[in-house]
């Protein structure tokens, strides 16, 4: 991971819609055409993807909240992967 | 398949008035009028209903939603259930006061049809002069800040317009892009001999999408549904029987697909008389095909079984009158000459290029007896 890469700003793409589903306990994004079924990690990246932080801020934050190190890395890996379908867009 | 499914998303089919008489709608043919359809404190208790059942995406379609001055009532209750918005749109009627009340009531994403691409095919496929509307409808979609998705229904008469069907799309900004090759239920089927292209077309048509989807990349993205008369087995249709998704007609009958209204063997049940989870749940209808128990052979001892789950009900029954029998399209089923026998005739005719004799041939979707009336 280089320096752009960090102190890019990720938001969730407008036509995307993240939702704690009560019914089944799972955390899902939504999309035009798509439900997909996010594990614990995503949805917490995703859902600080609020376009007011940096990927740094963001890795900061996870590490906080999760009470880990070291999560660069996984974090970039899932936003460029979540960048590339249209998941989420960078500025 | 083990448990009680539980259904991901709602069409909701809030009227079956339409501005188009497109030639291959799948609505049924004897199309619902007005004062069938439910109130709007009706459709908000479905939507809520939907969201108990588990539902997460609301899809509101038609007919032509739009024709609903309610719509952003609904809407609104989808966003506070925290459900996703979804308006299949014709484009007619589609102002900029219009989308900026639904977006304002929480609406998250639309989805805009188009018949070819220019206003003749318009003319000759939906009997409507309005192309420019749908130019229009695109510009005013992405200006009111949604992604714009777009979908064209293949067949015979469009398929030689592809590139330039998918230019127009480009040209307006789609994000998303979905090439429908044409269903033969409802409308379709009475036109079917017209709307089945030939497998010369079809194979011009996959190498314009294959070279399109290569040279696009992430520009726009785009889909390629497929013309299963031509595969060896049938879709998987909807995931399979009231596995995934429900759809409840204009006159509040609940459904697992559109188009099984045509399924007229079986009683479907209405949210004028049941709550939506006693339909989901224990009405006859749903349980009927869910799951493989069901199955006849040549689906029972079949390996592709919980893969295609026997096709599809609908086309089981619109072409052999059995709702229970294997999906004529698959090369296994008893019935299979059905289907070929409508592709050997779509391989002998030529394509008819006399616009004035294909409208005569064609039937345009309009109401014909009134539903009060039979």
């Amino acid at each position: 991971m280089d320096e752009t890469d960090l102190t890019a700003i990720p938001k969730l793409a407008t036509k995307a819609m993240l939702k704690h589903d009560n019914v089944r306990d799972v955390e899902l994004l939504l999309l035009p055409e798509r439900v997909v079924l996010l594990n614990k990690s995503g949805a917490a990246i995703l859902g600080l993807c609020d376009g007011s932080r940096t990927v740094r801020q963001l890795v900061v934050q996870l590490e906080e909240d999760f009470d880990a190190a070291d999560l660069g890395n996984d974090v970039m890996t899932f936003l460029q992967d979540a960048r590339g379908r249209g998941w989420v867009v960078v500025t | 398949m083990s448990g009680m499914p539980q259904p991901y998303g709602l069409l909701a089919e809030v009227t079956h008035r339409c501005p188009l008489h497109c030639i291959y709608c799948s609505n049924p043919l004897a199309l619902l009028e007005r004062q069938d359809e439910l109130g709007t404190e009706d459709w908000l208790r479905v939507i809520r209903e939907a969201a108990e059942l588990g539902v997460v995406q609301v899809h509101f379609s038609g007919g032509e939603p739009l024709v609903r001055g309610d719509l952003e009532t609904l809407v609104a209750e989808c966003r506070r259930l925290g459900l996703y918005t979804n308006l299949i749109t014709s484009g007619l009627g589609l102002t900029e006061s219009r989308a900026k009340s639904l977006v304002s009531a929480g609406l998250n994403s639309a989805q805009l049809s188009i018949q070819g691409d220019a206003a003749e095919s318009t003319n000759l496929v939906a009997a409507s002069k309005r192309f420019d509307k749908k130019e229009a409808a695109a510009r005013i979609i992405r200006e009111a800040g949604l992604p714009l998705n777009m979908n064209v229904v293949l067949h015979r008469l469009n398929l030689s317009r592809l590139d330039a069907i998918i230019d127009i799309c480009e040209l307006w900004g789609a994000e998303r892009l979905e090439l429908a090759n044409s269903q033969y239920y409802g409308w379709a089927l009475r036109n079917r001999d017209l709307l089945m292209p030939s497998k010369a077309q079809l194979d011009d048509a996959v190498g314009v999408y294959e070279r399109r989807k290569a040279e696009l990349g992430d520009h726009m993205e785009i889909l390629w549904i497929l013309p299963d008369y031509y595969e060896p087995y049938p879709k998987p249709c909807m995931g399979g029987w009231a596995q995934n998704a429900l759809t409840v007609a204009p006159d509040g009958t609940v459904y697992p697909c559109p188009v099984a209204a045509e399924i007229t063997t079986m009683n479907f049940a209405s949210v004028r008389d049941h709550d939506l989870a006693w339909i989901w749940q224990k009405s006859e209808a749903f349980q009927a095909y869910r799951g493989t128990a069901w199955m006849p052979d040549p689906c029972q001892s079949c390996p592709r079984k919980e893969l295609d789950f026997g096709g599809c009900r609908c086309q089981a029954f619109a072409l052999t009158g059995d709702a229970g029998r294997t999906d004529p399209v698959c090369m296994h089923s008893p019935d299979h000459h059905l289907v070929q026998d409508a592709l050997v005739r779509a391989n002998q005719e030529d394509v008819t290029e006399d616009e004035e004799l294909l409208r005569k041939k064609l039937v345009y979707r309009r109401p014909t007896v009134s539903a009060h009336q039979r």
